[in-house]
């Protein structure tokens, strides 16, 4: 027998090496991984960490924020040194049973403080600005899409920058009803649309989508106020059979730089329909969510201090928070840079501890089964020295 | 091609890609000279205005600062401790305000008169701007004209998301925007940063230095929303190397700019205000040179500095040829449009013009997707007609298809990218829209081929004029001519 014929441990590692892909773990990943579930809800506006977790153990937290800081007995405790905003109950609920984790100091690789430009590079998952032109996630599913489909679903009436890139996602928000006069007319317009790269692909996939949403009765379920029940709705697609596996929303209004309030007022109610929308996708997506890893995250922190006008100015880093059944339960995810004087970025901001793309590339490898190479070219470009953060999938 | 059929397609063009999309008649008014025929409708005056009899931002603003004191007056009353038991005891038969539940409850109900009578008229005087902007962008003839205008409006947007500024949206375009869109860029810039609209918006009002009097005595403090909005949407833009202590500085200098409140003398109530004691004294440094202390006129300085400032000029010109032309527009355009800025310091009647007559933004490659707006406005163009109703005919659809009137969610404004329109569930709300539309405006005397040469005229392509010709119903043709990838571009 030579080696030849039959090749050794080593040159099948070798091989795999050769491919980028992960051999060993592969055979029992795969199987599982197909069924795993992706839900990115992006926060715009700027969300400030300092109240989704306000740092109680952080001396200088309730000296900086004054009448905004979170008081202590109303905070939902996590450990000695954190807690949630108390709008956040569902999601309290989740971090006690190990389901719900929150990395405190997150931000994106460049330091920017225009929303825009920040939600660029949040989402294009570039290296810095104008790095890449198409969004991560649609990048991920083509790498992770090796000869298997992967499909992706934005909820909303515009298809989020995350998103967009080569592989045609899916899209949908609650309104529409089809007839057999539609259907008809867009056969024909489909004959029209043939050379039409743009509309053509489109009404396709938003014809078969809404198919789906009628057969799930989903066009008339939620109210316009109701996020709860839009987030189930939502959660149903990712339940469908053959079925988009991950999916994205967007919830706005975090840009609180007036009266932004405290445990009440108006960043606790945007905070409260964040929750809503968790605790929706978990009722929603019912047995499916011990598979599914929820990530929520914003293009920047506040500023550590109150601003002058009862809020809170564009900042630096912010809390990134994990939600799903299919998480490994564990602490706080990077360090707490504090808050002190010297510790603050620009002497104005929370400092970063942790590169938002480092959470990203370790629920995609861990969860969605993406392997290094491709992680670190494709979909993270330049990203070879951000390491991923390990061990956040059970 | 023939001179006659290059002017043919020059028309269509014109009236699509500059305007709002054809009225019936209007393409054969622009063949004979499209350039002219657009030139014709840049005015010193400005912008039309909508019509009808719609209150000024200080009606508006005076009118919800009046209901939130009756609000705020109920709901201390709510709160006050009960009457002292001897005296409810006094009182004939117990009397409506005897106990505490009793208060709560009537209190809820004048809470809810209150409502009723007050904020819902503010709330639907907000449907009634956007009915009335609507019904003009559908009837006017001059459509580049108010293309023109809602550009502006786009570029310094001011949204719904607040109440405040809800109900001062309407007012903002109408008192800020539209007077001045054929004047210098400055004057725009300056109107716009001091309209009570904008001041609340991004959160300019209650800003004070640390230094001034408020901050010292009332702890008030800096807010640099505005300040850096300015810089980096409506002026210089964020590529153009300014820094952190440059937003810090214009938020100081820009301290003390303000709205009128109840409590001034009448005619000061809800118009902008320099407020002497939110100022931060003192020189500042933005963008490398300095402005001595002058007050009110120490932001103004600055303001006329950015408008006069080549990035400036850089951003409005790459902005307007993204918007007219194509996402990626040609490089000679963008230089033309920066010169014309420069040259003229600012006129934006010469930008226009430059515009109009650049060679390079009457390209027949269809580039520009419509925004839901544009699609809704040049159907109703398209068949003559206009909304009749400001939720069902407007703020409905326009929801539905991602573009709620009013509600930009961002101070960036509405995309001008195609792929953020064109999601899918969007082109299939779309399409339900359409055919909608299509049942309740096409009449059994329409013929629906006249009606797509009246629209599309040159750009009108063989394969759609055959869907149309063999469509089974009028309704089912007019609804493949709005659909058609021609209608939906411009």
């Amino acid at each position: 027998m030579t080696d030849h014929a039959q090749p050794t441990r080593r040159a099948a590692l070798k091989f795999a090496g050769a491919l980028g892909v992960t051999f060993l773990a592969a055979p029992t990943l795969a199987a599982d991984v197909a069924r795993r579930k992706l839900v990115v809800i992006v926060c715009r506006g700027a969300m400030d960490g300092l109240s989704v977790a306000p740092p109680l153990g952080d001396a200088d937290y309730v000296r900086l924020r004054g009448p905004i800081a979170i008081s202590s007995d109303k905070v939902l405790k996590l450990d000695a040194d954190f807690g949630l905003h108390p709008k956040l109950a569902a999601l309290y609920e989740l971090a006690m049973t190990g389901q719900a984790r929150i990395a405190p100091a997150v931000a994106i690789p460049q330091r920017i403080r225009s929303h825009f430009e920040a939600q660029d590079l949040l989402e294009t998952g570039g290296d810095r600005l104008y790095g890449a032109a198409t969004g991560w996630l649609n990048r991920a599913l083509a790498s992770a899409g090796r000869g298997r489909s992967i499909q992706a679903l934005s909820i909303g009436a515009q298809s989020p920058l995350i998103l967009k890139g080569p592989i045609l996602t899916q899209s949908w928000s609650p309104g529409g009803k089809l007839t057999s006069d539609i259907s008809r007319v867009s056969s024909i317009l489909q004959d029209l649309y043939r050379y039409d790269p743009l509309l053509g692909p489109a009404l396709a996939s938003g014809m078969q989508t809404e198919a789906t949403a009628d057969a799930l009765d989903a066009g008339v379920s939620p109210g316009p106020r109701d996020a709860k029940g839009f987030a189930v709705t939502a959660a149903k697609f990712l339940n469908v059979e053959g079925g988009p596996s991950v999916a994205v929303l967007s919830l706005n209004g975090f840009d609180t730089h007036a009266n932004q309030g405290a445990a009440d007022g108006q960043l606790a109610n945007h905070l409260k329909t964040l929750d809503d929308v968790i605790d929706g996708l978990r009722q929603g997506l019912g047995p499916a969510w011990s598979r599914t890893v929820v990530v929520a995250v914003t293009e920047f922190g506040r500023t550590a201090r109150i601003n002058g006008t009862g809020g809170t100015d564009h900042g630096t880093a912010s809390t990134l928070i994990l939600a799903g059944g299919a998480l490994k339960s564990g602490g706080i995810i990077g360090d707490w840079p504090t808050l002190r004087e010297g510790a603050l970025f620009e002497s104005r901001d929370l400092a970063p501890t942790l590169d938002v793309r480092q959470v990203f590339k370790g629920v995609l490898a861990d969860h969605m089964g993406l392997d290094r190479r491709s992680l670190e070219s494709q979909v993270f470009p330049n990203s070879a020295g951000v390491a991923a953060t390990v061990g956040l999938v059970a | 091609m023939t001179a006659e059929a290059s002017n043919a397609l020059r028309a269509a063009i014109a009236v699509t890609r500059f305007g709002l999309g054809a009225r019936p008649g209007e393409l054969a008014d622009a063949t004979l000279d499209p350039q002219t025929w657009l030139k014709a409708q840049i005015r010193r005056e400005g912008a039309d205005q909508p019509a009808g009899a719609l209150p000024d931002s200080r009606d508006r603003l005076m009118a919800l600062v009046a209901y939130r004191d009756e609000v705020k007056t109920f709901k201390a009353d709510a709160a006050a401790k009960p009457q002292p038991k001897a005296m409810t005891e006094t009182a004939p038969g117990g009397g409506m305000m005897a106990d505490a539940p009793g208060r709560k409850r009537a209190v809820s109900t004048l809470l809810k008169a209150e409502r009723r009578d007050t904020l819902r008229p503010l709330l639907e005087g907000v449907g009634d701007e956007i009915f009335a902007r609507t019904v003009l962008a559908a009837r006017t003839d001059a459509p580049f004209r108010e293309r023109w205008t809602l550009f502006w409006a786009n570029h310094f947007t001011v949204s719904a998301v607040k109440v405040e500024s809800a109900v001062l949206v309407g007012p903002f375009e109408r008192e800020a925007i539209r007077p001045h869109i054929f004047g210098r860029f400055e004057d725009l810039l300056v109107a716009s940063s001091t309209h009570p609209g904008m001041l609340i918006y991004l959160d300019q009002a209650r800003s004070a230095g640390s230094n001034s009097m408020a901050g010292r005595l009332r702890k008030m403090g800096l807010n640099e929303n505005l300040a850096r909005e300015i810089l980096e949407l409506h002026t210089v833009g964020a590529d153009s190397g300014y820094a952190q202590a440059d937003v810090t500085e214009f938020a100081r200098a820009l301290t003390g700019y303000s709205i009128g409140s109840e409590r001034e003398p009448g005619p000061r109530q809800g118009r902008f205000l320099f407020r002497a004691p939110l100022h931060e004294p003192g020189a500042r440094t933005v963008m490398g040179r300095t402005y001595a202390e002058g007050g009110e006129d120490q932001a103004r300085r600055i303001f006329a500095d950015l408008a006069a400032n080549p990035a400036t000029a850089d951003h409005i010109a790459r902005k307007l040829a993204i918007h007219f032309v194509a996402n990626d527009p040609p490089p000679a355009l963008v230089a033309r449009l920066r010169s014309a800025y420069l040259s003229s310091h600012g006129d934006l009647a010469q930008l226009a013009d430059a515009l109009i007559t650049a060679p390079d933004a009457w390209d027949s490659g269809q580039r520009k997707f419509k925004t839901p707006n544009e699609f809704l406005v040049s159907s109703y163009r398209t068949v003559d007609a206009a909304p009749t109703q400001a939720a069902r005919d407007v703020i409905q659809p326009l929801t539905a298809l991602g573009q709620r009137p009013f509600n930009a969610a961002q101070p960036n404004g509405w995309s001008e990218q195609a792929s953020d329109w064109a999601a899918p569930d969007a082109v299939v709300k779309r399409l339900t829209w359409a055919a909608r539309f299509a049942e309740a405006y096409t009449p059994q005397t329409t013929e629906p081929m006249q009606v797509a040469q009246a629209t599309l005229g040159a750009r009108l392509t063989s394969p759609v004029a055959a869907a149309i010709s063999r469509a089974e119903t009028r309704p089912e043709a007019m609804t493949l001519l709005l659909m058609s990838p021609e209608f939906q571009r411009r």
